[in-house]
Protein backbone atom coordinates (compact mmCIF):
# COMPACT_ATOMS: atom_id res chain seq x y z
CA UNK A 1 0.00 0.00 0.00
CA UNK A 2 1.25 3.55 -0.80
CA UNK A 3 -0.90 5.67 1.37
CA UNK A 4 -2.56 3.81 4.60
CA UNK A 5 -5.23 7.00 5.20
CA UNK A 6 -6.85 6.61 2.06
CA UNK A 7 -9.93 4.51 2.61
CA UNK A 8 -9.89 1.39 0.33
CA UNK A 9 -12.98 1.00 -1.95
CA UNK A 10 -14.51 -1.72 -3.43
CA UNK A 11 -12.73 -1.31 -6.53
CA UNK A 12 -9.58 -0.58 -5.24
CA UNK A 13 -7.39 -4.01 -5.84
CA UNK A 14 -4.83 -3.15 -4.52
CA UNK A 15 -6.04 -3.76 -0.43
CA UNK A 16 -6.49 -6.78 0.95
CA UNK A 17 -9.51 -8.76 0.58
CA UNK A 18 -10.26 -9.29 3.94
CA UNK A 19 -9.18 -7.89 7.03
CA UNK A 20 -10.13 -7.65 11.16
CA UNK A 21 -9.13 -4.92 12.84
CA UNK A 22 -8.35 -5.34 16.66
CA UNK A 23 -11.51 -7.27 17.03
CA UNK A 24 -12.94 -8.67 20.50
CA UNK A 25 -15.86 -11.06 20.81
CA UNK A 26 -17.95 -11.66 23.69
CA UNK A 27 -20.14 -14.50 24.11
CA UNK A 28 -23.46 -14.65 26.19
CA UNK A 29 -22.62 -10.84 27.01
CA UNK A 30 -19.85 -12.14 29.78
CA UNK A 31 -17.10 -14.21 28.29
CA UNK A 32 -14.21 -12.75 26.48
CA UNK A 33 -13.53 -14.99 23.91
CA UNK A 34 -11.21 -13.10 21.46
CA UNK A 35 -9.18 -10.56 23.45
CA UNK A 36 -8.22 -8.24 19.99
CA UNK A 37 -7.68 -10.22 17.14
CA UNK A 38 -6.28 -8.52 14.19
CA UNK A 39 -5.56 -10.12 10.83
CA UNK A 40 -5.96 -9.93 7.12
CA UNK A 41 -5.60 -11.74 4.26
CA UNK A 42 -5.00 -10.85 0.77
CA UNK A 43 -6.38 -11.33 -2.55
CA UNK A 44 -5.47 -14.45 -3.91
CA UNK A 45 -3.82 -15.38 -0.69
CA UNK A 46 -3.80 -18.50 1.89
CA UNK A 47 -3.53 -17.24 4.97
CA UNK A 48 -3.21 -20.02 8.15
CA UNK A 49 -4.93 -19.79 11.38
CA UNK A 50 -3.10 -21.52 13.81
CA UNK A 51 -3.27 -21.97 17.60
CA UNK A 52 -4.36 -25.01 19.87
CA UNK A 53 -7.62 -25.83 20.73
CA UNK A 54 -9.60 -23.30 22.23
CA UNK A 55 -7.34 -20.60 21.15
CA UNK A 56 -10.08 -18.92 19.61
CA UNK A 57 -9.87 -20.06 15.73
CA UNK A 58 -13.30 -20.53 15.08
CA UNK A 59 -14.61 -17.95 16.88
CA UNK A 60 -12.69 -15.76 14.43
CA UNK A 61 -13.57 -17.11 11.79
CA UNK A 62 -17.62 -17.20 12.67
CA UNK A 63 -17.39 -13.74 13.76
CA UNK A 64 -15.88 -12.78 10.00
CA UNK A 65 -19.20 -14.77 8.38
CA UNK A 66 -21.45 -13.12 11.19
CA UNK A 67 -22.68 -16.80 12.17
CA UNK A 68 -21.49 -15.89 15.58
CA UNK A 69 -24.75 -14.15 15.80
CA UNK A 70 -26.91 -17.08 15.66
CA UNK A 71 -24.69 -18.56 18.87
CA UNK A 72 -25.13 -16.06 21.58
CA UNK A 73 -21.50 -13.96 20.60
CA UNK A 74 -21.15 -10.64 19.52
CA UNK A 75 -18.51 -8.51 18.65
CA UNK A 76 -17.99 -5.60 20.91
CA UNK A 77 -15.04 -4.10 19.30
CA UNK A 78 -13.37 -3.57 16.45
CA UNK A 79 -14.28 -3.86 12.91
CA UNK A 80 -14.31 -6.28 10.06
CA UNK A 81 -13.78 -5.02 6.47
CA UNK A 82 -14.04 -7.07 3.28
CA UNK A 83 -13.25 -6.22 0.10
CA UNK A 84 -13.33 -2.56 0.86
CA UNK A 85 -16.12 -2.81 2.69
CA UNK A 86 -16.89 -2.48 6.45
CA UNK A 87 -19.15 -5.60 7.25
CA UNK A 88 -21.29 -4.72 10.14
CA UNK A 89 -24.14 -4.61 9.12
CA UNK A 90 -24.36 -7.19 6.72
CA UNK A 91 -26.35 -10.39 7.36
CA UNK A 92 -24.43 -13.59 6.58
CA UNK A 93 -26.80 -14.36 3.15
CA UNK A 94 -25.32 -10.86 2.05
CA UNK A 95 -21.42 -11.96 3.05
CA UNK A 96 -22.20 -15.53 0.42
CA UNK A 97 -24.02 -13.35 -1.95
CA UNK A 98 -20.89 -10.97 -1.80
CA UNK A 99 -18.57 -14.36 -2.39
CA UNK A 100 -17.37 -15.20 1.39
CA UNK A 101 -18.34 -18.71 2.34
CA UNK A 102 -17.47 -20.65 5.56
CA UNK A 103 -17.11 -24.38 5.70
CA UNK A 104 -17.45 -25.12 9.10
CA UNK A 105 -15.69 -27.03 11.55
CA UNK A 106 -16.67 -30.47 11.40
CA UNK A 107 -18.10 -30.65 8.31
CA UNK A 108 -21.77 -30.17 8.85
CA UNK A 109 -23.45 -31.72 5.39
CA UNK A 110 -27.20 -31.92 5.08
CA UNK A 111 -27.06 -35.34 6.59
CA UNK A 112 -30.73 -36.50 4.70
CA UNK A 113 -29.64 -34.63 1.49
CA UNK A 114 -27.92 -36.59 -1.14
CA UNK A 115 -24.29 -35.31 -1.98
CA UNK A 116 -25.61 -33.58 -5.50
CA UNK A 117 -29.16 -32.32 -3.40
CA UNK A 118 -26.13 -30.68 -0.91
CA UNK A 119 -24.34 -28.98 -3.64
CA UNK A 120 -27.03 -27.70 -5.72
CA UNK A 121 -28.04 -26.19 -2.22
CA UNK A 122 -24.62 -24.14 -2.04
CA UNK A 123 -25.75 -22.21 -5.03
CA UNK A 124 -28.97 -20.70 -2.61
CA UNK A 125 -27.46 -17.22 -3.23
CA UNK A 126 -27.43 -17.15 -6.87
CA UNK A 127 -29.49 -16.15 -8.91
CA UNK A 128 -28.58 -17.67 -12.39
CA UNK A 129 -30.18 -19.86 -14.93
CA UNK A 130 -30.24 -23.73 -14.95
CA UNK A 131 -27.39 -24.36 -17.44
CA UNK A 132 -24.99 -22.31 -15.44
CA UNK A 133 -25.36 -24.07 -11.86
CA UNK A 134 -25.24 -27.33 -13.87
CA UNK A 135 -21.76 -25.65 -15.49
CA UNK A 136 -20.45 -25.31 -11.77
CA UNK A 137 -21.80 -28.29 -11.16
CA UNK A 138 -19.91 -30.38 -13.31
CA UNK A 139 -16.47 -27.94 -12.23
CA UNK A 140 -17.34 -28.99 -8.76
CA UNK A 141 -17.58 -32.51 -9.70
CA UNK A 142 -14.33 -31.78 -11.76
CA UNK A 143 -12.49 -31.06 -8.32
CA UNK A 144 -14.07 -33.64 -6.41
CA UNK A 145 -14.40 -36.97 -8.86
CA UNK A 146 -15.52 -39.34 -5.56
CA UNK A 147 -18.46 -36.82 -5.12
CA UNK A 148 -19.57 -37.53 -8.62
CA UNK A 149 -19.74 -41.16 -7.88
CA UNK A 150 -21.65 -40.46 -4.85
CA UNK A 151 -23.87 -38.04 -5.82
CA UNK A 152 -27.39 -39.76 -4.90
CA UNK A 153 -26.04 -41.07 -1.44
CA UNK A 154 -27.44 -39.09 1.55
CA UNK A 155 -24.27 -37.27 2.89
CA UNK A 156 -24.95 -38.62 6.29
CA UNK A 157 -23.93 -42.50 5.08
CA UNK A 158 -20.47 -40.63 3.16
CA UNK A 159 -16.92 -41.11 4.85
CA UNK A 160 -15.74 -38.30 6.65
CA UNK A 161 -13.17 -37.36 3.74
CA UNK A 162 -16.10 -37.32 1.18
CA UNK A 163 -18.13 -34.75 3.67
CA UNK A 164 -15.48 -32.67 3.84
CA UNK A 165 -14.57 -32.50 -0.06
CA UNK A 166 -18.96 -31.97 -0.34
CA UNK A 167 -18.61 -29.18 2.54
CA UNK A 168 -15.57 -27.64 -0.01
CA UNK A 169 -17.28 -28.39 -3.13
CA UNK A 170 -21.19 -26.74 -1.36
CA UNK A 171 -19.16 -23.52 -0.78
CA UNK A 172 -17.75 -23.87 -4.28
CA UNK A 173 -20.82 -23.84 -6.04
CA UNK A 174 -21.65 -20.48 -3.98
CA UNK A 175 -18.78 -19.12 -6.86
CA UNK A 176 -16.45 -17.63 -3.42
CA UNK A 177 -13.85 -15.48 -4.07
CA UNK A 178 -12.80 -16.21 -0.55
CA UNK A 179 -13.51 -19.29 1.48
CA UNK A 180 -13.02 -19.92 5.51
CA UNK A 181 -11.88 -22.91 5.84
CA UNK A 182 -12.13 -24.45 9.23
CA UNK A 183 -10.38 -27.15 10.27
CA UNK A 184 -10.49 -29.34 7.26
CA UNK A 185 -7.86 -31.66 8.98
CA UNK A 186 -10.39 -32.91 11.54
CA UNK A 187 -10.57 -36.64 11.88
CA UNK A 188 -9.30 -37.46 8.46
CA UNK A 189 -5.93 -39.95 7.35
CA UNK A 190 -2.69 -37.63 6.01
CA UNK A 191 -3.14 -38.78 2.70
CA UNK A 192 -6.95 -37.61 2.66
CA UNK A 193 -5.78 -34.39 4.27
CA UNK A 194 -2.87 -34.32 1.54
CA UNK A 195 -5.65 -34.36 -0.93
CA UNK A 196 -7.82 -32.31 -0.38
CA UNK A 197 -5.32 -29.70 0.33
CA UNK A 198 -3.67 -30.28 -2.99
CA UNK A 199 -7.78 -29.29 -4.19
CA UNK A 200 -7.49 -26.12 -1.60
CA UNK A 201 -4.10 -25.18 -3.32
CA UNK A 202 -5.69 -26.04 -7.00
CA UNK A 203 -8.47 -23.80 -6.16
CA UNK A 204 -6.57 -21.00 -4.99
CA UNK A 205 -4.34 -21.12 -8.14
CA UNK A 206 -7.14 -21.78 -10.62
CA UNK A 207 -10.13 -20.30 -9.56
CA UNK A 208 -8.24 -17.61 -7.64
CA UNK A 209 -10.36 -18.02 -4.59
CA UNK A 210 -8.57 -16.81 -1.07
CA UNK A 211 -8.38 -18.81 1.75
CA UNK A 212 -8.18 -18.43 5.50
CA UNK A 213 -7.57 -21.77 6.60
CA UNK A 214 -7.98 -22.16 10.51
CA UNK A 215 -6.02 -25.25 11.49
CA UNK A 216 -4.57 -27.04 14.40
CA UNK A 217 -2.67 -29.10 11.82
CA UNK A 218 0.31 -26.59 11.86
CA UNK A 219 2.75 -28.81 9.78
CA UNK A 220 0.04 -29.33 6.89
CA UNK A 221 -1.02 -25.86 7.23
CA UNK A 222 2.35 -23.86 6.68
CA UNK A 223 2.89 -25.87 4.20
CA UNK A 224 0.11 -24.83 2.03
CA UNK A 225 -0.25 -21.21 3.09
CA UNK A 226 1.47 -17.66 2.33
CA UNK A 227 1.32 -16.08 5.46
CA UNK A 228 0.32 -17.46 8.97
CA UNK A 229 -1.14 -16.12 12.73
CA UNK A 230 -0.77 -17.95 15.83
CA UNK A 231 -3.62 -17.71 18.18
CA UNK A 232 -3.15 -18.19 21.63
CA UNK A 233 -5.77 -17.39 24.08
CA UNK A 234 -7.34 -15.34 21.95
CA UNK A 235 -4.63 -13.12 20.94
CA UNK A 236 -2.16 -13.17 18.03
CA UNK A 237 0.97 -13.89 19.79
CA UNK A 238 3.34 -13.93 16.35
CA UNK A 239 2.66 -14.05 12.97
CA UNK A 240 4.52 -14.04 9.91
CA UNK A 241 5.50 -15.53 5.98
CA UNK A 242 4.46 -19.32 6.44
CA UNK A 243 8.43 -20.44 5.33
CA UNK A 244 9.82 -17.84 8.32
CA UNK A 245 7.11 -19.75 10.85
CA UNK A 246 8.22 -23.10 9.72
CA UNK A 247 12.04 -21.97 10.65
CA UNK A 248 10.80 -20.88 13.76
CA UNK A 249 12.34 -22.18 16.66
CA UNK A 250 8.99 -21.28 19.30
CA UNK A 251 7.05 -22.73 16.12
CA UNK A 252 8.85 -25.84 16.19
CA UNK A 253 9.12 -26.48 19.48
CA UNK A 254 5.09 -25.94 20.44
CA UNK A 255 3.52 -26.43 17.49
CA UNK A 256 5.44 -28.96 15.19
CA UNK A 257 6.73 -30.57 18.18
CA UNK A 258 10.62 -30.28 17.12
CA UNK A 259 12.43 -29.10 19.85
CA UNK A 260 16.33 -27.90 19.56
CA UNK A 261 16.99 -31.24 21.69
CA UNK A 262 15.44 -33.32 18.62
CA UNK A 263 11.76 -33.88 18.84
CA UNK A 264 9.81 -33.28 21.86
CA UNK A 265 6.66 -33.35 22.40
CA UNK A 266 3.90 -29.92 23.50
CA UNK A 267 3.55 -32.04 26.25
CA UNK A 268 7.15 -31.31 27.62
CA UNK A 269 7.66 -27.49 26.47
CA UNK A 270 7.71 -25.32 29.53
CA UNK A 271 4.65 -23.33 29.95
CA UNK A 272 6.15 -20.58 32.09
CA UNK A 273 8.61 -20.23 29.11
CA UNK A 274 5.71 -19.64 26.48
CA UNK A 275 3.91 -17.60 28.60
CA UNK A 276 7.10 -15.09 29.21
CA UNK A 277 8.42 -15.45 25.37
CA UNK A 278 5.12 -14.75 23.69
CA UNK A 279 2.56 -12.65 26.09
CA UNK A 280 5.68 -10.28 28.14
CA UNK B 1 -68.50 -63.70 4.16
CA UNK B 2 -70.73 -61.18 5.62
CA UNK B 3 -68.32 -61.13 8.52
CA UNK B 4 -65.82 -60.41 6.05
CA UNK B 5 -66.94 -57.97 4.01
CA UNK B 6 -68.07 -56.04 7.39
CA UNK B 7 -64.63 -56.64 8.62
CA UNK B 8 -63.22 -55.01 5.07
CA UNK B 9 -66.10 -52.05 5.53
CA UNK B 10 -64.96 -50.77 8.63
CA UNK B 11 -61.09 -51.03 7.65
CA UNK B 12 -61.69 -49.03 4.48
CA UNK B 13 -64.06 -46.43 6.46
CA UNK B 14 -61.15 -46.49 9.07
CA UNK B 15 -58.30 -45.59 6.97
CA UNK B 16 -60.51 -43.39 4.97
CA UNK B 17 -61.10 -41.01 8.06
CA UNK B 18 -57.49 -41.49 8.86
CA UNK B 19 -56.43 -39.73 6.18
CA UNK B 20 -58.00 -36.38 7.67
CA UNK B 21 -55.39 -37.17 10.86
CA UNK B 22 -52.70 -37.80 8.45
CA UNK B 23 -53.69 -34.17 7.25
CA UNK B 24 -53.54 -32.18 10.37
CA UNK B 25 -50.45 -34.04 11.39
CA UNK B 26 -48.86 -32.97 7.90
CA UNK B 27 -48.81 -29.16 9.15
CA UNK B 28 -47.72 -30.61 12.38
CA UNK B 29 -44.41 -32.50 10.97
CA UNK B 30 -43.45 -29.63 8.44
CA UNK B 31 -42.96 -27.31 10.92
CA UNK B 32 -41.28 -29.78 13.48
CA UNK B 33 -38.89 -30.84 10.71
CA UNK B 34 -37.81 -26.86 9.57
CA UNK B 35 -37.49 -25.46 13.18
CA UNK B 36 -37.51 -28.30 15.48
CA UNK B 37 -40.57 -26.30 17.30
CA UNK B 38 -44.01 -28.44 17.69
CA UNK B 39 -46.71 -25.82 16.73
CA UNK B 40 -49.16 -26.20 19.44
CA UNK B 41 -51.29 -23.69 17.58
CA UNK B 42 -51.62 -26.23 14.41
CA UNK B 43 -55.07 -27.22 15.15
CA UNK B 44 -56.08 -23.77 15.50
CA UNK B 45 -54.38 -22.89 12.19
CA UNK B 46 -56.90 -25.40 10.80
CA UNK B 47 -59.78 -23.53 12.43
CA UNK B 48 -58.48 -20.18 12.12
CA UNK B 49 -58.11 -21.20 8.34
CA UNK B 50 -61.43 -22.73 7.85
CA UNK B 51 -63.32 -19.66 9.43
CA UNK B 52 -61.89 -17.19 7.27
CA UNK B 53 -62.69 -18.87 4.31
CA UNK B 54 -66.38 -19.17 5.44
CA UNK B 55 -66.66 -15.89 6.54
CA UNK B 56 -65.16 -14.55 3.30
CA UNK B 57 -68.08 -17.37 1.49
CA UNK B 58 -70.74 -15.63 3.42
CA UNK B 59 -69.39 -12.41 2.39
CA UNK B 60 -70.81 -12.93 -1.56
CA UNK B 61 -67.46 -14.78 -2.79
CA UNK B 62 -66.97 -17.58 -4.85
CA UNK B 63 -65.64 -20.68 -3.35
CA UNK B 64 -62.22 -20.07 -5.52
CA UNK B 65 -61.62 -16.60 -4.63
CA UNK B 66 -62.35 -16.97 -0.74
CA UNK B 67 -59.53 -19.89 -1.04
CA UNK B 68 -56.72 -17.06 -2.80
CA UNK B 69 -58.12 -15.01 0.20
CA UNK B 70 -58.05 -17.24 2.84
CA UNK B 71 -54.11 -18.73 1.67
CA UNK B 72 -52.94 -14.71 1.55
CA UNK B 73 -54.37 -14.61 5.08
CA UNK B 74 -51.80 -17.68 5.89
CA UNK B 75 -49.29 -16.24 4.72
CA UNK B 76 -49.54 -13.00 5.93
CA UNK B 77 -50.54 -14.66 9.43
CA UNK B 78 -46.75 -16.94 8.47
CA UNK B 79 -45.22 -13.13 7.73
CA UNK B 80 -46.19 -11.80 11.56
CA UNK B 81 -45.37 -15.08 13.61
CA UNK B 82 -42.00 -14.72 12.16
CA UNK B 83 -41.51 -11.45 12.36
CA UNK B 84 -42.96 -11.04 15.87
CA UNK B 85 -42.20 -13.96 17.58
CA UNK B 86 -39.60 -15.88 16.26
CA UNK B 87 -37.50 -13.59 15.38
CA UNK B 88 -37.09 -12.51 18.37
CA UNK B 89 -36.29 -15.69 19.93
CA UNK B 90 -33.50 -17.18 17.83
CA UNK B 91 -31.45 -19.88 19.72
CA UNK B 92 -34.32 -20.14 22.92
CA UNK B 93 -34.13 -23.54 24.14
CA UNK B 94 -37.09 -25.60 22.27
CA UNK B 95 -39.50 -25.83 25.04
CA UNK B 96 -39.72 -21.67 24.93
CA UNK B 97 -40.61 -22.05 21.49
CA UNK B 98 -43.47 -24.48 22.27
CA UNK B 99 -44.77 -21.94 24.76
CA UNK B 100 -45.01 -19.14 22.10
CA UNK B 101 -47.32 -21.54 20.23
CA UNK B 102 -49.10 -21.95 22.35
CA UNK B 103 -49.82 -18.67 22.87
CA UNK B 104 -50.41 -18.02 19.65
CA UNK B 105 -52.62 -20.82 20.09
CA UNK B 106 -55.03 -18.66 21.58
CA UNK B 107 -54.15 -15.47 20.69
CA UNK B 108 -55.64 -16.80 17.03
CA UNK B 109 -58.66 -18.95 18.49
CA UNK B 110 -59.64 -14.89 19.96
CA UNK B 111 -58.75 -13.69 16.99
CA UNK B 112 -61.20 -15.76 14.66
CA UNK B 113 -64.13 -15.46 17.69
CA UNK B 114 -63.75 -11.20 16.85
CA UNK B 115 -63.82 -11.37 13.52
CA UNK B 116 -66.34 -14.53 12.55
CA UNK B 117 -68.54 -14.86 15.79
CA UNK B 118 -68.50 -18.18 17.74
CA UNK B 119 -71.58 -19.47 16.10
CA UNK B 120 -71.20 -22.69 14.07
CA UNK B 121 -71.01 -22.03 9.99
CA UNK B 122 -72.27 -24.55 7.48
CA UNK B 123 -69.76 -25.06 5.03
CA UNK B 124 -70.56 -27.05 1.64
CA UNK B 125 -68.27 -27.54 -0.52
CA UNK B 126 -70.65 -29.85 -2.91
CA UNK B 127 -68.55 -32.22 -2.11
CA UNK B 128 -71.18 -35.59 -2.46
CA UNK B 129 -71.66 -37.65 1.15
CA UNK B 130 -73.68 -40.40 0.12
CA UNK B 131 -72.79 -44.26 0.34
CA UNK B 132 -71.27 -45.46 -2.01
CA UNK B 133 -71.31 -49.30 -3.15
CA UNK B 134 -67.96 -50.87 -4.17
CA UNK B 135 -69.33 -54.30 -4.68
CA UNK B 136 -70.80 -55.26 -1.29
CA UNK B 137 -68.76 -53.04 0.64
CA UNK B 138 -70.05 -50.08 1.95
CA UNK B 139 -68.05 -46.60 1.64
CA UNK B 140 -68.69 -43.14 2.26
CA UNK B 141 -68.55 -40.93 -1.10
CA UNK B 142 -67.43 -38.09 0.82
CA UNK B 143 -64.09 -40.14 2.75
CA UNK B 144 -63.26 -40.80 -0.79
CA UNK B 145 -62.75 -37.63 -2.30
CA UNK B 146 -60.79 -36.56 1.09
CA UNK B 147 -58.58 -39.31 0.93
CA UNK B 148 -58.11 -38.21 -2.99
CA UNK B 149 -57.42 -34.66 -1.32
CA UNK B 150 -55.09 -35.61 0.82
CA UNK B 151 -53.00 -38.15 -1.90
CA UNK B 152 -52.88 -34.92 -4.45
CA UNK B 153 -51.59 -32.48 -1.71
CA UNK B 154 -48.86 -35.10 -0.20
CA UNK B 155 -47.46 -35.64 -3.68
CA UNK B 156 -47.39 -32.07 -4.20
CA UNK B 157 -45.67 -31.35 -1.43
CA UNK B 158 -42.92 -34.42 -2.32
CA UNK B 159 -42.69 -32.80 -5.40
CA UNK B 160 -42.14 -29.31 -4.14
CA UNK B 161 -39.61 -30.80 -1.35
CA UNK B 162 -37.68 -33.06 -3.89
CA UNK B 163 -37.26 -30.24 -7.13
CA UNK B 164 -37.93 -26.96 -5.75
CA UNK B 165 -34.36 -25.01 -4.06
CA UNK B 166 -37.19 -23.47 -1.88
CA UNK B 167 -37.87 -26.84 -0.57
CA UNK B 168 -34.59 -28.71 -0.27
CA UNK B 169 -33.67 -25.41 1.77
CA UNK B 170 -36.53 -26.71 4.24
CA UNK B 171 -35.23 -30.08 4.60
CA UNK B 172 -31.81 -28.20 4.82
CA UNK B 173 -32.11 -26.35 7.47
CA UNK B 174 -34.25 -29.17 9.06
CA UNK B 175 -31.20 -30.96 8.67
CA UNK B 176 -28.67 -28.34 9.67
CA UNK B 177 -29.28 -24.86 10.96
CA UNK B 178 -26.14 -23.65 11.29
CA UNK B 179 -24.82 -25.27 7.90
CA UNK B 180 -27.55 -23.50 6.17
CA UNK B 181 -26.40 -20.57 7.52
CA UNK B 182 -23.22 -20.62 6.35
CA UNK B 183 -24.15 -20.83 2.72
CA UNK B 184 -26.31 -18.15 2.83
CA UNK B 185 -29.58 -19.81 3.40
CA UNK B 186 -31.14 -17.04 5.50
CA UNK B 187 -33.27 -18.79 8.31
CA UNK B 188 -36.52 -16.38 8.77
CA UNK B 189 -37.09 -16.85 4.68
CA UNK B 190 -37.70 -20.57 5.39
CA UNK B 191 -39.77 -19.85 8.37
CA UNK B 192 -41.76 -17.91 6.58
CA UNK B 193 -42.06 -20.40 3.61
CA UNK B 194 -42.39 -23.48 5.78
CA UNK B 195 -45.33 -21.50 7.84
CA UNK B 196 -46.92 -20.66 5.05
CA UNK B 197 -46.80 -24.19 3.47
CA UNK B 198 -48.76 -25.30 6.94
CA UNK B 199 -51.13 -22.48 6.58
CA UNK B 200 -51.91 -23.98 3.48
CA UNK B 201 -52.37 -27.48 4.60
CA UNK B 202 -53.97 -26.15 7.32
CA UNK B 203 -56.50 -24.63 5.12
CA UNK B 204 -57.20 -27.82 3.11
CA UNK B 205 -57.34 -29.30 6.65
CA UNK B 206 -59.80 -27.02 7.87
CA UNK B 207 -62.35 -27.21 4.11
CA UNK B 208 -62.51 -30.82 4.64
CA UNK B 209 -63.03 -31.24 8.18
CA UNK B 210 -65.36 -28.48 8.21
CA UNK B 211 -67.81 -29.43 5.48
CA UNK B 212 -67.67 -33.06 7.49
CA UNK B 213 -67.79 -31.60 11.08
CA UNK B 214 -69.33 -27.90 10.33
CA UNK B 215 -67.18 -25.03 11.09
CA UNK B 216 -67.17 -24.77 14.81
CA UNK B 217 -64.74 -24.81 17.85
CA UNK B 218 -64.21 -28.56 17.84
CA UNK B 219 -62.27 -28.26 15.28
CA UNK B 220 -58.80 -27.47 16.68
CA UNK B 221 -59.56 -29.97 18.81
CA UNK B 222 -59.72 -32.82 16.31
CA UNK B 223 -55.92 -31.47 15.83
CA UNK B 224 -55.35 -33.50 18.74
CA UNK B 225 -55.94 -36.73 17.55
CA UNK B 226 -53.09 -35.67 15.19
CA UNK B 227 -50.50 -36.21 18.00
CA UNK B 228 -50.80 -40.22 18.37
CA UNK B 229 -50.63 -39.90 14.51
CA UNK B 230 -47.20 -37.98 14.89
CA UNK B 231 -46.21 -40.82 17.62
CA UNK B 232 -46.63 -43.42 15.93
CA UNK B 233 -45.61 -42.53 12.63
CA UNK B 234 -42.63 -40.20 13.45
CA UNK B 235 -42.19 -36.54 13.68
CA UNK B 236 -40.16 -35.95 11.21
CA UNK B 237 -41.94 -37.44 8.27
CA UNK B 238 -44.09 -36.99 5.62
CA UNK B 239 -45.08 -40.51 4.40
CA UNK B 240 -44.71 -41.33 8.75
CA UNK B 241 -48.05 -38.92 9.10
CA UNK B 242 -49.45 -41.02 6.36
CA UNK B 243 -49.06 -44.22 7.95
CA UNK B 244 -49.54 -43.00 11.18
CA UNK B 245 -52.61 -41.65 10.31
CA UNK B 246 -54.33 -44.25 8.28
CA UNK B 247 -53.24 -46.71 11.57
CA UNK B 248 -54.73 -44.09 13.48
CA UNK B 249 -58.17 -44.40 11.39
CA UNK B 250 -58.21 -47.97 10.99
CA UNK B 251 -57.20 -49.09 14.21
CA UNK B 252 -59.95 -46.67 16.16
CA UNK B 253 -62.41 -47.62 13.89
CA UNK B 254 -61.50 -51.83 14.67
CA UNK B 255 -61.25 -51.45 18.27
CA UNK B 256 -64.34 -49.68 18.89
CA UNK B 257 -66.29 -52.64 16.62
CA UNK B 258 -65.11 -55.71 17.41
CA UNK B 259 -63.46 -54.91 21.06
CA UNK B 260 -66.27 -52.22 22.46
CA UNK B 261 -69.19 -54.32 23.12
CA UNK B 262 -66.73 -56.19 25.91
CA UNK B 263 -65.29 -53.20 27.68
CA UNK B 264 -68.81 -50.96 26.77
CA UNK B 265 -68.25 -48.86 23.95
CA UNK B 266 -66.11 -45.73 23.42
CA UNK B 267 -62.97 -46.94 22.68
CA UNK B 268 -62.35 -44.81 19.84
CA UNK B 269 -61.33 -41.87 21.57
CA UNK B 270 -58.48 -43.77 23.65
CA UNK B 271 -57.45 -46.27 21.68
CA UNK B 272 -54.96 -44.25 19.36
CA UNK B 273 -53.43 -42.88 23.02
CA UNK B 274 -52.64 -46.50 23.94
CA UNK B 275 -51.25 -47.35 20.36
CA UNK B 276 -48.99 -44.27 21.36
CA UNK B 277 -47.71 -45.45 23.73
CA UNK B 278 -46.99 -48.54 22.97
CA UNK B 279 -44.98 -47.34 19.82
CA UNK B 280 -43.14 -44.66 22.31
CA UNK B 281 -41.73 -48.23 24.23
CA UNK B 282 -41.03 -49.86 21.23
CA UNK B 283 -39.75 -47.33 18.73
CA UNK B 284 -39.76 -43.40 20.17
CA UNK B 285 -38.77 -42.27 17.10
CA UNK B 286 -42.10 -43.61 15.20
CA UNK B 287 -41.90 -45.71 12.23
CA UNK B 288 -40.46 -43.40 9.59
CA UNK B 289 -38.88 -41.55 12.52
CA UNK B 290 -35.66 -40.25 10.65
CA UNK B 291 -32.94 -42.04 12.94
CA UNK B 292 -29.46 -39.69 13.67
CA UNK B 293 -27.47 -40.90 11.16
CA UNK B 294 -24.36 -42.46 12.99
CA UNK B 295 -21.45 -43.33 10.69
CA UNK B 296 -19.22 -46.59 13.10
Amino acid sequence: MTDATTATGPDDASGPLLSANNIEVVYNRVILVLKGVSLSVPRGGITALLGANGAGKTTTLKAISHILKGERGEVTRGSIVYDGTETESLTPSDLVRKGLVQVMEGRHCFEHLTVEENLLLGAYTRSESRAERREQLDKTYAYFPRLRDRRHTQAGYISGGEQQMTAIGRALMARPRMILLDEPSMGLAPQLLAEIFGIVDRLNREEKVSFLLAEQNTHAALKHSDYGYILENGRVVMEGASEQLTENSDVKEFYLGLGESGRRGFRDAKHYRRRKRWLS
Amino acid sequence: MDELYFFLEVLIGGLLSGTLYSLVALGFVLIYKASGIFNFAQGTMVLFAALTFVGVLELGAPALLAAVVTLAVMVVLAFAVERFIFRHMVNQPQVILFMATIGLAYFLEGLGQTIWGTEVHVLDLGIPDRGLWLGPILVSQFDLVAAAVVALLVAGLGVFFRTTTMGRALRGVADDHQAALSIGIPLHHVWVAVWSVAGFVALVAGLVWGSKLGVQFSISLVALKAIPVMIIGGFTSIPGAIVGGLIVGASEKLAEVYLGPFVGGGLENWFPYMLAMLVLMVRPEGIFGEKIIERV
